[in-house]
This record gives structure tokens, sequence and C-alpha cells, in this order.
């Protein structure tokens, strides 16, 4: 049995863009880490806030949040309004004190499988890193 | 230099005047203003459009039964009134009221807005207290001084936005040592020299940020950074918003009187947010203990990220919190950090819209690239 901590990495990639890369990145036999937990949304515009909040308080190590590129949105401004989202979270975590780099926004478009690999690769490391979130032992949250 | 009048009067006693011939020469049709309910000090927010009924008006007093931007926008949800009329607010109140205003959640098109250099209001709390009068009276010494009176609210006391934004008139308070025998209105506004023609006082032209001001702002200051350090110490992170939050019983008491909490079912109020049974059992297996209610971080947190960019910093939250949780310092530090990430401010311009139904192409580009 490896004892080594894994990770568990919740990741909303959008339909067109980030999840397609992430499949083509699958195709390739491209070595992504295990530890990822894909949740496929239609638009990263429909990535609510607290979904990526949830998740983090219910104990995930790590949460991606992956859409198109800002200009290249299958539905045309939706990763707008994900930046926007995306920012607020960061620096609501930032002023409480939260560990921010436990969630994080990437934009992968649908070609981009090489940097799908190294981004999720790269993430998990840095989660390896941190260990597991405090939160996941909290029980009067 | 502001053009304004000078009333020969004690404030109190001469904005009262002021309203009541407004009501009694059929210059407007209502004044919304605070009310003397009984002999035991209950004061409410009224709308009075009789003079008779005008007796027990208060305005100025100072308590907050209400948000009044919030009540303002509950008369004009569905379109202005059909007549003028005056609305006495606190600046907050009224950023409160451009800011449900933006929503489609009022219409401000009506109303003459009076809003005085605010000196805070007195903790809910204390209405009631068989001492209100002596507070009343130790406020408003305060005021004439321009100190931080420490009976006001946490929220008052560390306010730097006390200077009204986008009213007709503003009544100067704040600094005047001579408030018991008059007072000045500063008109800003075409439709505040209009109405103030009815005020009798003598034009004079002058400033409204005098030193007394510039220096309780710096008073202000100070004790905002204090605030701010203490409450959710910096670092500690999770621990310590766990600790902040740990009294809290999930009345939603917060959200009820927050006036920019305006959702006719609030998301955590709705099935969404109700615990399934399944993942009770679940939560239970995994963790061995469970806080009841739920969801107690995920409320507060959550509700940051629907309103807290703008939060116009009332302070209404901690003051109804039946377990004395400081919410409306942690929002008002929270709101600041992302009015300053979003370079927003609530309730300045009411034709800039709210940072969450916005965006920029070309903002944040660095964001998602790394």
């Amino acid at each position: 049995m490896n004892d080594k901590y894994t990770p568990n990495i919740i990741g909303f990639l959008c339909n067109w863009c980030s999840y397609t890369g992430a499949d083509l990145a699958g195709t390739s036999r491209m070595k992504i880490p295990p530890s990822l937990k894909t949740i496929r949304v239609m638009c990263s515009g429909r990535i609510d806030p607290l979904f990526v909040l949830k998740a983090f308080i219910k104990g995930a190590d790590g949460v991606m949040m992956m859409g198109c590129h800002p200009g290249d949105c299958h539905y045309q401004k939706g990763n707008y309004n994900t930046r926007r989202r995306f920012v607020m979270l960061n620096s609501i975590f930032d002023i409480l004190g939260l560990e921010k780099k436990r969630i994080g926004l990437w934009w992968v478009s649908a070609s981009e499988a090489t940097r799908f690999a190294q981004v999720t690769n790269e993430y998990n490391k840095e989660m390896e890193k941190l260990g597991p979130n405090p939160t996941a032992k909290e029980i009067f949250l | 230099m502001a053009k304004a009048i000078k009333i020969s009067k004690n404030v109190q006693e001469g904005l009262f005047d002021f309203l009541k011939s407004l009501l009694e020469k059929e210059k407007i049709s209502g004044v919304f203003t605070l009310k003397k309910m009984d002999d035991n000090g209950a004061v409410s927010y009224s709308l009075i459009t009789s003079p008779d009924e005008f007796k027990n008006a208060v305005p100025l007093y100072p308590f907050m039964p209400v948000n009044a931007g919030k009540a303002l926008s509950s008369f004009t949800l569905l379109g202005k009134t059909e007549e003028p009329i005056v609305a006495v607010l606190r600046p907050c109140e009224l950023r409160a009221f451009v800011e449900l205003v933006k929503r489609a959640q009022g219409d401000i098109e009506n109303f003459l807005i009076i809003s005085p250099t605010c000196g805070g209001v007195l903790s809910l709390n204390l209405m009631g207290d068989k001492n209100q009068d002596k507070m009343v009276s130790q406020y408003w010494i305060s005021v004439k001084n321009a100190e931080i009176s420490p009976d006001t609210r946490e929220t008052c006391q560390f306010c730097e936005n006390f200077l009204p934004l986008n009213a007709d008139i503003t009544v100067g308070t704040l600094g005047n040592k001579n408030l018991d025998k008059e007072f000045t209105l500063f008109l800003n506004s075409p439709k505040g020299e209009e109405f103030a023609k009815e005020a009798s006082g003598s034009s004079v032209s002058e400033e409204i940020e005098t030193k007394e001001i510039n220096e309780l702002k710096k008073k202000r200051e100070e004790l905002r950074e204090k605030y701010f350090k203490e409450t959710g110490k910096e670092g500690e992170g999770l621990k310590s918003l766990i600790n902040t939050f740990a009294s809290c019983l999930g009345c939603h008491g917060c959200s009820h009187v927050c006036p920019i909490c305006y959702c006719t079912l609030c998301e955590f109020d709705s099935k969404t947010h109700e615990y399934q049974a399944a993942s009770l059992s679940s939560d239970l297996k995994k963790k061995g203990g469970l806080k009841v209610p739920t969801g107690n971080l995920l409320f507060h947190i959550g509700r940051m990220t629907h309103m807290a960019v703008s939060c116009v910093s009332c302070g209404m939250c901690s003051d109804v919190c039946p377990v004395n949780i400081p919410v409306a310092t942690v929002f008002s530090k929270v709101g600041s950090s992302l009015q300053e990430e979003f370079k927003y401010f609530p309730g300045k311009d009411i034709e800039e819209p709210a940072p969450q139904g916005t965006y920029k192409e070309d903002e944040f580009m660095k964001i998602g690239e790394q």
C-alpha cells in the first residue's frame, strides 16, 4: 500500500475548452494526477463561487476552476464573469487568512493538452506540499 | 465653499420646524423620519403625511431601528413615489439606498434627501434603557466636539465615510460647538436649494469639511485599523474565523436586516442549503461530530461572496446579533478589501453598476494564465 499522502483535488472544467483539453490529454496518454476529480460544467461562468467555497469547507485539499481563455468563451462572455468571481473569492480568502493557494483559476483551451497536464501536475505537487486541508478535521465549522 | 443656510435655532428644533413647515405648506406630501413611539424611548422610522401627526418626530435622534435605505426601497420597489417625500437619512443609509436603486430595488426620484454629517447611532440595546435620555445628551456633546462616542455602534466608531454623498441637503452637526443655538444646511443640489427657500435662515457660504471633521476622520481611521486587526487576527485564518462565528445560532437575523441582502428568498434559507439525511450520516461517519445548525461558516462566507462588495458598514447586523458576534466588523473588513480590489465605492455613483453584474474585457489579465 502506498502510504504517501494524496491530496483530494476537485476540478470544475468547462465543457468546451478545459474538459476537451483534459480529454485530449487523456487520449494522448499524458500523465495526469489521479487525485484530480473533474466536474464538467457547460461554461466556467456556471461555477458559482459557492461551489468552490463548499468544496473547500467540506475538506477538498485543492479546488481548480478551468475555462476557455478570455475572448474565446464558447458562450462569448461567460468566462469574464468567472474571472471576476475568482478575483472576489481570492480576495476574501486573502483577507480572512484562509489558505488561498487551495483555490485557483486556469485558462486551458481544447487543444492545450500539454498545458492541462502541466498545470494539474504542478498543482498536485503544490497540494502535496501544503498537506491536508484543516477544514476536513474541523467538526464545529 | 458651499452654498448654505444658517438657521439660528437648536439643530433638532430647527430641523423639526423646517420639516413641519414643508408639510404644512404642502411643498411635500410626506416626511420619512424617526418618530418617538412611546414614553419608554422607543423610536421608529415613520412616514408622516399630516402636520398633526408630526408632533413626536425626532429627526436625527441617534438610533437606527432599521436601515432606512431598506425601508425606502420597500416603498419604491414598484416605481417612484407619486408625490415628493422628504427623507432624513444617515450617510450609510443613503448609500445603501443608492446600492438598492442600482439593483432595481427602488427609485430615488421623488425624494428630497436630507442627511447629517454623522456622529453615528447608539447601539440598539440601549433603546428603552433607563439612562437613554442621558446617553442621548452625551451623544450630542460628542457630536458638538467631533469626538467618538463610546456608546455608538462599532461600525460608527470607525466610520470614515460620515459625510453624506448624493444628499440634496446636508445638515452640518459634527464639530459645531454652537449646535444648541445654530446650525447650517448645506444645499447640494437645485432641488435642495428650491426646498430650502422655506427655511428661515440667512444665506452663507461655508466649508463642509472643517478642521474638526478632518481630525475626527483621522481618529476614526486609527480606530478602524485597531478593530480590523483585532477581529479575525491576521494569519490565524480558519481557527480565528471558527472562533469568531462559534456562537452563531443560524438565525439569519444579520442577513434579514442587511440593506444589501434584498433577496425575497435567500439562498441560505432555501432548500439548497437544507441538510440532507444522507449527507448527515456520511459526515458523521467521516468526522464524528457536527455543529447544529450546520453550514455556519458556509453561510457567512457565502453571504460575503454575495454582498460584501456593496457593504456600506451600517452595523445593523452586529446590532441585531443575539450572541454579540462582530459581524459588521468582519464584513466591513472583507468589504473594504473587495472594494479596493474592484476600485468600487458602494453608494457613491448611482450610474456605476455593482461589480458582480459587470466586467471589463481587459482587466485582471494575469489571472488564469499562470
